[in-house]
């Protein structure tokens, strides 16, 4: 749980950076698009396990002075990078999906592109995409579990101990039911969300 | 002789291989409102977004009260924050109040305090009938009200040339009088406007002058009365003479 709360603020912040850096106009900003674009390319490609062996086994191997070795590190920058990768396209397809007349008010006000940014489009992106959004972290909740391939102990990991010790096999169905447990809330939290948002906008529709 | 509130020359504007704005020359004085008339289509639109530089120009020069705003350098930002421009579609900010909508402008790209930019917005607010509305989001409003709002959002501001791109087109017939209303007083209060609309009794009304698009070239220009009495141009008696057989004028 600690794993995916330090990520996921993470792949927040970070994910919204590189959709913005890949929504730059102009040609002066193609080699941040471009990288933006690798980036993307590289870390959705590579299967989310192999990140997390390479980061966790192999830089610690290196032996580089002061980088960190502790795999808790290297499992969260792992997921956080496969992550970010994901929900920055989310926020790219939620960016589009606002209306170039939106930007355009905002920029016809005097209002900077990276003021339209953050005070007019973002703000509606971002609403839209709550539900991809909440899809993606309950992946991420999910796959938590393969930093335990690090050694890290987590509620998985934890599970197979116990499983070990005792060849009883009930606490891989604990583990699952803690997993949906704390899926499930976010999901009904999310629905509440985007409810009350609607109700405050459009209210007045109906009456 | 002091320059004049707007001057547009040989502006041309292609989108493709289509060129929208042929070679228009036009020059507005202080307090003068100008109504671009014609067809859908004609440039009367574009004309206006590139004057708000929201449309980059292909050739020509836009000079607002003697300084170019079409040379490299220019701060686009600047020179927008001069300008109120009014779109077809209100296109206000969905996810904000009509204070915020309203006072996002003076508070960002002004970097008026809070209470500064709220006063003016309340202000302007009350005098066109909206002030019960300023808590209130865009979706709540009916189409004349959210484009009174649209217009009192470029009015806080305090710009000194409001350009309006058919802002009656998207409204439902009743509701077009409230807002070129609202119009009116500000042409009476000697604000220098640049109005494409598709109302002619309205530009016969209020325009000082007006002008006819035909195809991205600015076909003939005259008083109202010039234009809509005894228009020169083939073209235009053509046009005209349509929208009198739609009951249109």
């Amino acid at each position: 749980m600690k794993i995916f709360l330090i990520a996921e603020v993470f792949i927040l912040v970070f994910a919204l950076a590189i959709a913005v850096l890949r929504s730059l106009p102009g040609p002066v900003f193609f080699p941040v698009r471009a990288l933006a674009v690798v980036y993307v390319d590289l870390f959705r490609g590579i299967p989310t396990i192999l990140v997390i062996y390479i980061l966790g086994f192999g830089v610690p191997a290196l032996g580089l002075p002061g980088v960190p070795v502790e795999p808790l590190f290297w499992g969260v920058v792992s997921l956080v990078l496969v992550y970010s990768a994901y929900v920055s396209e989310v926020y790219r397809a939620g960016i589009d999906s606002v209306h170039p007349s939106q930007a355009a008010a905002a920029r016809s006000l005097g209002l900077t592109h990276g003021q339209a940014l953050r005070f007019v489009v973002i703000p509606q992106a971002v609403r839209r995409v709550i539900p991809p959004l909440l899809n993606d972290f309950i992946g991420l909740q999910k796959d938590t579990a393969l930093v335990a391939l690090l050694g890290v102990v987590e509620a998985f990991r934890q599970s197979q101990i116990d499983v070990a010790g005792s060849f009883n096999y009930t606490p891989y169905i604990a583990t699952a039911i803690i997993f949906v447990a704390l899926t499930v809330p976010m999901a009904r939290l999310t629905d509440w969300l985007i409810a009350r948002d609607k109700r405050r906008q459009q209210a007045g529709r109906l009456a | 002789m002091s320059a004049a509130a707007l001057e547009i020359a040989g502006l041309r504007k292609s989108f493709g291989k289509l060129e929208v704005l042929r070679g228009i020359d036009l020059t507005l004085a202080e307090h003068e409102v100008v109504c671009l008339i014609g067809a859908s289509g004609s440039g009367k639109s574009t004309l206006l977004r590139c004057v708000n530089l929201l449309e980059p120009i292909d050739a020509g020069r836009i000079v607002i009260r003697g300084e170019e705003i079409t040379t490299r350098g220019v701060d686009v930002n600047a020179v927008r924050r001069g300008i109120g421009i009014v779109f077809q579609s209100f296109n206000l900010f969905p996810h904000m109040s009509v204070l915020d909508n309203i006072t996002l402008g003076p508070r960002k790209a002004l970097e008026l305090s809070k209470v500064a930019a709220e006063a003016r917005a309340d202000e302007l607010l009350s005098r066109f009938g909206l002030a019960d509305k300023r808590e209130e989001y865009p979706d709540r409003l009916s189409g004349g009200q959210q484009q009174r709002v649209a217009i009192v959002r470029a009015l806080a501001m305090q710009p000194g040339l409001m350009l309006l791109d058919e802002v009656t087109s998207a409204l439902d017939p009743e509701l077009v009088a409230e807002v070129l209303q609202v119009i009116r007083e500000l042409a009476n209060e000697g604000m220098t406007m640049l109005i494409a609309t598709h109302e002619m009794g309205f530009a016969r009304d209020v325009a000082s002058r007006v002008c006819f698009l035909d195809a991205g070239v600015l076909l003939e220009e005259g008083t109202p009365a010039e234009i809509f009495g005894a228009p020169r141009e083939p073209r235009t008696q053509q046009f005209l003479q349509r929208i009198v057989e739609a009951g249109r004028l």
